[in-house]
């Protein structure tokens, strides 16, 4: 009990350390002298009044919803011996395999400066900055040659690295037995079963209505879908992160999402924050990244050929030339065990740090759905990004991360589709080979954007990537009979090739709920 | 039931072509017997027109109404529309409403103004106008007093004035229309079914209102034949968005409500103006006709009646394009061509609901009307026309709207 104690009492010392330098610190303090004037502050009970009047007036709530934005990202509590890099993840042979992928990928670039005469950073001419804050809004429509840029990696190229992790201390021996894990992912992560993704997904359970199931056209709505968006509006009045998250396990209705999303990420648009994102965008003015062809370069082969999507061309140059030149992201990598490379602007401004990391675009069109402000559609990415998104680009053992997901895919699969596994095993068709692409993107892309959205709610009410897992192994099991009679890796591709008719959630109900297993 | 359906076309179009083939029907020329001809507007004027002294045999059936220009051609459609509001107003009707301006508050539908053959633009315009031909045609004067035949004399075009949107909605800083496929099988009594799948076109430049602007025709038109051309043209997606994408993208952004009553109001205008043309029009039992109707959407989420099209394009620019309307055509002849059998034009053209496909009933007005004179004033006024109206799709009647 004491450790407990103490181990809370810690915690609470930590995030009280990283509110007070915030801005909602400095908002409370305002607050509390502008309520001295009120008549039922009194100073015998001043303490006790001002309480009352931050619970009266909502300040509460925010400070609330604020401690349970930050309890979210926090890492669980160590050793107080422990270094800051066993924090960010205590696997060495992890840390090891990450700090090379980034090796990698910086010489990547590197190289491809130097092919190409390229400053890695260059400070802007005058006459370019000005041309370009003219066409911010028109960005996809100016077409530079980027026929010499190649991406710097493909996701089949982090596949093969995360294939080949070892951890040095384990050996499983060479006779194969039931334990044997026929997938690709050799690393002996633990990772949750059906019977545990009951437990932790239980909202999503048969009794449960859900949107997604119980709001389609042959429900009357009285049912569920009625008093569940009313619920939605209380919880939005009470400006409550805490009751959103648990809402939005259900689901959320398309009118409150953009809202619910904003409340659980604690964001709220001060001004102070489009500030921020209007200082992004003079840096992205000023100086010119070699990344930042790269970006354009792959907006324009993915999002803008695609479907839905392509409408918001612009807003996607927009957000991610600013986010890579944002190193408030830096400070959330603490806790990751990610440092993206860093390149240094040279010019006589001295050295200036800016991040370089891969453009994840996949997942910001989808929320253009949602909003159509740019700093607002920016802070909400940038949060998505740091609790969630990155953990899909860097190699970790956080059972979020993309080793663990993918190990909880081959395991699922394994345990409950034997015949199939070992089917695709056989035909050289690896299962992973071709789920890997849809979770390292969150499905992006490959659904129908109403279906990625409620798939993107639960990521959000239960803080967790694992659903990604699941759901590509609910895939396998809805396509496995077509799927038993294919014969080569190229037709497998062909049966799961269109995924955007599927609906995800009674997919991933009947595959955690009715299956027999 | 003997024999299979014979078919014509001259419109040669895959997606047309492969429908016909796949019911097993048979292709013929114009000369022979035919059961099914599915003519351009062109033909249709020939076939109708008094000269040729044409007669339908029990077992035709064609594409178009004789007369349907009274509903695409623009200043027609301004005639009958306004002819509609003045017998509305007659009535006493409560849907010729009109606000303390004088503006229709229910029937103020589409763009146009009436306008023939002189330029007659207000001298200071508060919004920008612009003109479009209604239609071209020749000038006759007989040619001698005995006979009565004519003479061409000149060439000579009408033009419509037109309120120009200088306020659509943009979405994504993009000007968009929207194309919905609407399919008549009978003027009257009116039944009219519409097209689930329509979609939204997109220009692929960004919209500016400077007049400067004005000139750059991919900005404003967003006919796709003409955005082409435009250099930023997209080969792969054709710069088109379904219309429940429109949906969930309006609903996340502005809220359900304003997007209820944005298609609510979309599926008025659509009838209005089919019930406006329906007493001219030329109900002849041999004729059904589906519609391209471009309706635009101003930024306080109103639609506005652009156009409609007798003959929709049946080119597709991209491979879903091309599914698109190959179902369009499939959900079609299934409609008017009940059980793709040798036709009956004397049948009651009421077709089970199996058979709907992707259309949905927009208006039946025998069921409308078997519902008692009462419903009618319950109409647009007091009625909230709450989520219902777009959803159960179980019954027969006029299920999209609250209103009849």
């Amino acid at each position: 009990m004491l450790q407990e104690e103490s181990d809370l009492s810690l915690i609470i010392a930590q995030i009280v350390q990283k509110l007070k330098g915030s801005n909602l610190y400095s908002q409370l303090e305002r607050q509390a002298w502008a309520s001295l004037q009120r008549p039922e502050i009194k100073l015998e009970s001043l303490k006790e009044d001002i309480k009352e009047f931050f619970k009266i007036s909502g300040w509460e709530k925010k400070l609330q919803n604020a401690v349970y934005s930050e309890l979210s990202v926090f890492p669980l509590p160590s050793h107080p011996a422990a270094p800051p890099e066993h924090l960010k993840e205590p696997l060495v042979y992890m840390r090891k395999a990450q700090g090379s992928w980034e090796k990698r990928i910086l010489k990547s670039l590197n190289s491809m400066c130097t092919e190409l005469s390229i400053p890695l950073a260059r400070k802007r001419p005058v006459g370019e900055q000005k041309e370009l804050l003219n066409k911010w809004n028109e960005m996809g429509t100016d077409e530079p040659d980027l026929s010499l840029f190649r991406p710097v990696y493909a996701p089949k190229d982090f596949l093969e690295v995360l294939i080949n992790l070892r951890n040095p201390n384990y050996e499983n021996g060479d006779s194969l037995s039931f334990r044997t894990h026929l997938g690709l992912i050799q690393v002996p992560l633990k990772v949750k079963d059906i019977p545990e993704l009951k437990e932790c997904f239980v909202e999503l359970g048969l009794n449960i209505g859900q949107l997604g199931i119980d709001d389609s056209t042959q429900v009357p709505p009285e049912l569920f879908e009625n008093e569940h968006v009313r619920i939605g509006q209380k919880v939005l009045a009470q400006q409550d992160s805490a009751a959103a998250q648990q809402y939005i396990r259900q689901g959320s209705p398309t009118a409150l999402r953009a809202e619910l999303w904003a409340l659980i990420l604690n964001i709220s648009s001060q001004p102070e924050d489009v500030l921020y994102y209007e200082q992004l965008k003079t840096n992205v003015i000023q100086h010119d990244l070699l990344v930042d062809s790269l970006i354009y370069k792959d907006v324009k082969l993915t999002a803008s050929n695609d479907d839905y999507y392509f409408v918001f061309e612009d807003y996607l140059y927009q957000v991610l030339l600013c986010f890579s030149r944002d190193t408030s992201v830096l400070s959330h990598f603490a806790f990751n065990s990610a440092s993206p490379p860093k390149s240094y602007i040279r010019g006589k401004l001295g050295l200036e740090e800016y991040a370089v990391f891969y453009p994840p675009n996949g997942k910001i069109a989808p929320l253009c759905f949602l909003y159509h402000e740019p700093s607002k559609l920016y802070q909400i990415f940038r949060e998505m990004y740091v609790r969630f998104f990155f953990r899909l680009h860097s190699i970790s053992s956080h059972p979020s991360g993309i080793v663990s997901l993918c190990l909880l895919f081959e395991t699922l699969l394994q345990t409950y589709l034997p015949q199939l596994f070992y089917h695709l095993r056989e035909i050289g068709a690896q299962p992973l080979r071709i789920s890997f692409k849809w979770m390292v993107r969150a499905f992006s892309g490959y659904l129908a954007t109403d279906q990625l959205l409620l798939l993107w709610d639960r990521i959000l009410g239960y803080n967790s990537l694992e659903i990604l897992a699941v759901l590509a192994a609910a895939v396998f099991a809805f396509r496995a009979v077509n799927l038993m009679e294919v014969t080569s890796l190229a037709a497998a591709e062909a049966v799961l090739a269109d995924l955007s008719t599927l609906k995800v959630m009674p997919l991933l109900q009947i595959f955690l709920f009715a299956t027999v297993t | 039931m003997a024999g299979k359906v014979k078919w014509v076309t001259d419109i040669e179009k895959s997606v047309l072509i492969n429908n016909f083939e796949k019911r097993g029907w048979v292709q013929v020329t114009e000369n022979e017997d035919w059961n099914f001809y599915w003519m351009s507007v062109q033909t249709i004027r020939n076939v109708f027109s008094v000269e040729a002294g044409y007669r339908l045999s029990d077992d035709q059936i064609v594409n178009h109404f004789p007369n349907h220009y009274e509903l695409t051609r623009k200043d027609l459609m301004v005639k009958n529309i306004k002819r509609y509001r003045k017998e509305l107003e007659k009535e006493g009707s409560p849907l010729a409403e009109k606000d303390e301006n004088g503006k229709y508050l229910y029937l103020g539908l589409c763009v146009f103004h009436r306008l023939m053959f002189s330029v007659n633009i207000p001298r200071r315009p508060v919004q920008p106008w612009i003109m479009i031909l209604s239609h071209r045609f020749k000038k006759c004067v007989p040619k001698d007093s005995k006979t009565s035949s004519f003479v061409s004399q000149s060439n000579k075009e009408a033009y419509v004035i037109s309120l120009y949107i200088n306020n659509p909605l943009l979405i994504g800083g993009r000007k968009f229309d929207l194309r919905l496929y609407v399919l008549v099988s009978t003027y009257r009594p009116l039944r009219c079914y519409m097209y689930k799948l329509g979609f939204c076109r997109f220009c692929t430049v960004k919209y500016t209102p400077s007049t400067s602007e004005l000139d750059n025709m991919f900005v404003h038109l967003t006919n796709v034949a003409i955005q082409k051309h435009g250099e930023d043209y997209n080969h792969i997606h054709g710069g088109k968005w379904t219309v429940s994408n429109l949906r969930l993208y309006l609903e996340s952004t502005r809220g359900k409500e304003v997007t209820s009553k944005l298609f609510d109001e979309i599926h008025w205008i659509i009838v209005q103006s089919l019930k406006a043309v329906a007493p001219v029009m030329n109900n002849d039992k041999h004729c059904f006709e589906c519609y391209g109707y471009d309706i635009i959407i101003d930024d306080k989420l109103k639609p506005w009646l652009i156009e409609v099209n007798a003959s929709p394009s049946l080119t597709s620019s991209t491979a879903n394009d091309r599914i698109l309307k190959y179902n369009l055509i499939n959900d079609t002849l299934n409609i008017a061509v009940p059980n793709g059998e040798i036709p009956d034009c004397k049948w009651n053209k009421s077709p089970p609901k199996e058979v709907l496909g992707n259309y949905e009933i927009l208006y039946d007005e025998e069921l409308a009307q078997g519902d008692g004179a009462d419903r009618e004033l319950r109409s647009r006024q007091g009625q909230s026309l709450g989520p219902r109206a777009g959803r159960s799709r179980d019954s027969g009647r006029a299920v999209l709207t609250t209103w009849k």
